[in-house]
């Protein structure tokens, strides 16, 4: 089932900073507290802009792709999990929240020290425990977000937690009092902040961090399009260490900083040059929802029969912001072109462009995720859909059912495969690679 | 209208003249659900589905959800596309009821709702009408407080089986009607002494629970469900609509001011106290907590409510449900923890 090579390749040349930047942030959480600064606890889709204005010594953990990470150490992860489930808490609530809350009973950080370097815990750094963070800055759209940090502030003792519910309904019934809703809601955040942190809060750094994240979102998302090309000049597995940026700090100038200045100008190159990701594409794919972190090998697997999986909405559409351009495609959201005059203004606009995040779609019907994900199919030009149906995030799963039905309503062949993204006790690779080589044979490869 | 969560203000469709159905389950196994719902959801979710999908409720003219757990959501979204209805809605009810800003943002969807219940009905909704329809809600929430105090009795005058279900009722009938029945209910028992002894005092809580079966099988142990705290018992008629700036605005106070879903219990546990407060009010003598298998928002609630409860002597016991329980299963853990809570009665 090998193929040859059909197209040239090449590896990214923006792989390394962004590996960087990644143990960058962990490590100024880790030290944040050295330099007379703050750290922070929220999630991935937290109004991370927020308590950037508290000031630039301000460093955030964000719960899932730390998660992710611990995840990905199979040993860490499983007494952590462990841990969770002792404490009396089941096995089927989020993995990425029981790894986190794990990490936070046994008091074991997935980084440390190794020779004074700032390395995983996995590859030997000497075990360091949480570093406890000052306040928790969270968001609530799934039923497990303020839910979470509830219990982490009750693990740690009581940590002043802020949560804005962010679930206000679909972008395109978006209005004024939806947005108002939000917006008094991080107004009241800011007071709680200078509150708790008693430090006065900073309206300029606040403008900076609202166009650092109208960067990120929109450059990640142009990136994204231009995987449509064939051949798609990134996989996405490569995807996955690079959209986690925007998993960490979307409204960190470093990130959007990368993605503008580093990841798309590559991206763009090598459409240009006609470099593949996988040199002998011959079908592509995307998933949905996400991976087993521990068993990303399914995605090289993949290769053998010359299938590359493009992306998901949800790498695409977890921090990618997107519109329909005006020939009817999806391209990345038009970065709002004005000055910010006040914290009023800036806060509404803020909220007004991120309540279109597609990935906050489903959470209200369904139906808008199979419409996105029958677009990408079309757009991204594909063979076919790969669903992960994850045990380890409701979040991501609800209606993953439907989304399989009207896919194959459209005319586009679905492989489900169970699994789980944080807890590998619950997917079986040798099941999901035979699964893999059916769905394989359906498109025609041999 | 059938609705799928009470957090649906049924005050406004009762003033269009609309009768608001709770859906629920069959308890019945079924498989029709396995293509549209991942087996990882509640069983609730897929046997309220399984309804729709086998036509039970085809007397509905529609069918909408308010804004709470993920779980339930897909129910609906299934429903109303498998099983088109006239007119559906999903009611964006926060999730943040402890902002101060929850009340302006949900009458403002209020206003939005009872334009299209209006346009769907072809008639206006009045002040008088929405009035109206709050004073029978009221005086039906009224009258079930009035019923639950009886049971503050040492021989409660009527079984947590009963009460379900009265509680079902009350949820599919119209409340005008329903009214009528309580009153002479309540008259019934107001001098009723039941041929069974009581036992042991008990409060049932945790996820969506309409199992008499299993309600029936614990007080034939020697127990008696004094209270609960269940969106289909207590939590859903707790509180009342109060007089506010204006008839939308009260009815919102009154779902967020409400005792909270797992959901929208946060930042701060607000729940735990009312619990702690009813167990010591209806002298309980000891809680079984109940958890539709998957159920993800009172998973993240027990670990605490349990803790809580056996901190204030509260003696707990823990059941997993599904679609239909393992009657004989239970029935030997429950004697088990009957006999525990009675020795600790003796010293
Ligand atoms: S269930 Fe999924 S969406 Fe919800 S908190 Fe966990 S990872 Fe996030
Ligand atoms: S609250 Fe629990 S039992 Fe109720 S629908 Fe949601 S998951 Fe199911």
């Amino acid at each position: 089932m090998e193929q040859e090579a059909k197209y040239p390749t090449e590896k990214l040349k923006c792989w390394q900073k962004a590996k960087d930047i990644r143990m960058k942030f962990y490590q100024d959480y880790v030290e944040a507290h050295d330099k007379g600064g703050l750290r922070w606890a929220g999630g991935a889709w937290t109004f991370d802009a927020i308590p950037a204005g508290l000031g630039d010594d301000v460093y955030p953990i964000t719960s899932e792709p730390y998660s992710a990470t611990i995840a990905f150490d199979k040993k860490l992860s499983l007494e952590c999990m462990e841990a969770t489930e002792v404490k009396g808490y089941p096995r089927d609530l989020c993995s990425y929240m029981r790894n986190y809350w794990g990490s936070i009973i046994t008091d074991k950080f997935a980084f440390g020290y190794k020779d004074g370097e700032f390395v995983p815990r996995f590859q030997g750094a000497k075990p360091i425990g949480f570093p406890k963070p000052d306040f928790i800055w969270q968001d609530h759209i799934c039923c497990s977000h303020a839910k979470w940090y509830q219990v982490v502030s009750d693990l740690e003792g009581g940590i002043p937690m802020y949560t804005v519910d962010n679930a206000v309904g679909p972008s395109h019934e978006l209005t004024d009092s939806k947005i108002k809703y939000v917006v008094e809601q991080l107004k009241d955040g800011i007071k709680f902040l200078e509150k708790t942190t008693k430090r006065d809060y900073d309206d300029e750094l606040l403008y900076k961090a609202i166009r650092n994240h109208f960067v990120s979102t929109s450059k990640w998302a142009e990136a994204c399009a231009l995987n449509k090309a064939i051949p798609a000049p990134l996989d996405e597995k490569s995807i996955y260490s690079l959209y986690v940026l925007g998993t960490l700090q979307k409204a960190g100038k470093q990130v959007a900083d990368f993605y503008e200045k580093d990841l798309l100008p590559e991206v763009q190159d090598r459409v240009k040059r006609g470099i593949a990701a996988v040199p002998n594409e011959s079908f592509r794919v995307m998933s949905d929802t996400q991976p087993p972190w521990s068993f990303l090998s399914i995605f090289r697997y993949l290769e053998k029969f010359g299938c590359v999986s493009i992306g998901s909405l949800y790498t695409f559409g977890l921090i990618g912001q997107w519109e329909v351009k005006k020939d009817g495609t999806w391209g990345a959201k038009t970065i709002p072109n004005m000055e910010f005059s006040s914290r009023d203004q800036a806060l509404y606009e803020y909220v007004k462009y991120e309540l279109h995040k597609p990935e906050w779609q489903h959470f209200y019907s369904c139906h808008f995720k199979s419409d996105l994900m029958i677009r990408i199919a079309k757009e991204w030009k594909l063979s076919g859909v790969m669903l992960h149906y994850n045990r380890g995030c409701e979040g991501l799963t609800v209606g993953i059912a439907e989304n399989r039905l009207a896919l194959l309503d459209a005319g586009f062949p679905v492989m489900a495969f169970e699994g789980n993204n944080a807890d590998e006790r619950e997917f079986d690779e040798a099941r999901t690679k035979a699964k893999i080589n059916a769905f394989m044979e359906t498109l025609g490869a041999k | 209208m059938g609705y799928f969560c009470t957090y649906v203000p049924e005050e406004i469709l009762y003033a269009a003249g609309v009768l608001p159905v709770r859906i629920l389950g069959s308890h019945e196994p079924q498989d029709l659900t396995e293509p549209h719902i991942f087996a990882m959801f509640c069983p609730f979710c897929r046997d309220c589905l399984a309804q729709g999908l086998k036509n039970r409720y085809k007397y509905l003219d529609g069918l909408m959800i308010a804004q709470s757990c993920l779980h339930i959501r897909q129910a609906y979204t299934s429903w109303i596309k498998h099983r088109p209805v006239e007119f559906s809605k999903f009611l964006c009810m926060p999730h943040k009821v402890q902002s101060p800003h929850a009340y302006e943002f949900l009458t403002e969807e209020y206003k939005t709702f009872k334009n299209e219940v209006e346009d769907w009905m072809g008639k206006k909704i009045t002040d008088k009408d929405l009035k109206n329809a709050i004073e029978v809600y009221n005086e039906n929430r009224r009258l079930m407080r009035k019923l639950y105090e009886l049971r503050k009795r040492d021989i409660p005058p009527i079984t947590g089986e009963q009460v379900m279900e009265v509680v079902m009722a009350m949820q599919m009938t119209d409340k005008a009607e329903h009214n009528k029945m309580l009153k002479d209910l309540l008259k019934k028992l107001e001098n009723h002494t039941p041929d069974r002894e009581t036992g042991s005092r008990l409060m049932i809580l945790g996820s969506e629970d309409d199992d008499t079966v299993f309600m029936n099988m614990v007080e034939s142990c020697g127990a008696t469900f004094v209270i609960d705290d269940h969106c289909t018992g207590s939590r859903y008629f707790w509180n009342e609509v109060e007089n506010g700036k204006d008839l939308l605005s009260s009815i919102a106070s009154r779902y967020i001011d409400r005792i909270p879903c797992p959901t929208k219990d946060w930042e701060e546990r607000k729940r735990i106290p009312h619990i702690l407060k009813l167990c010591k009010d209806w002298n309980v003598d000891g809680a079984i907590i109940m958890q539709q298998k998957f159920c993800d928002p009172h998973e993240l609630e027990f670990v605490s409510i349990k803790k809580a409860l056996e901190d204030a002597g509260v003696p707990t016991l823990f059941l997993e449900f599904d679609v239909t329980v393992p009657i004989g299963q239970f029935k030997i853990r429950v004697e088990a923890f009957l006999e525990m809570i009675g020795e600790e009665d003796l010293f």
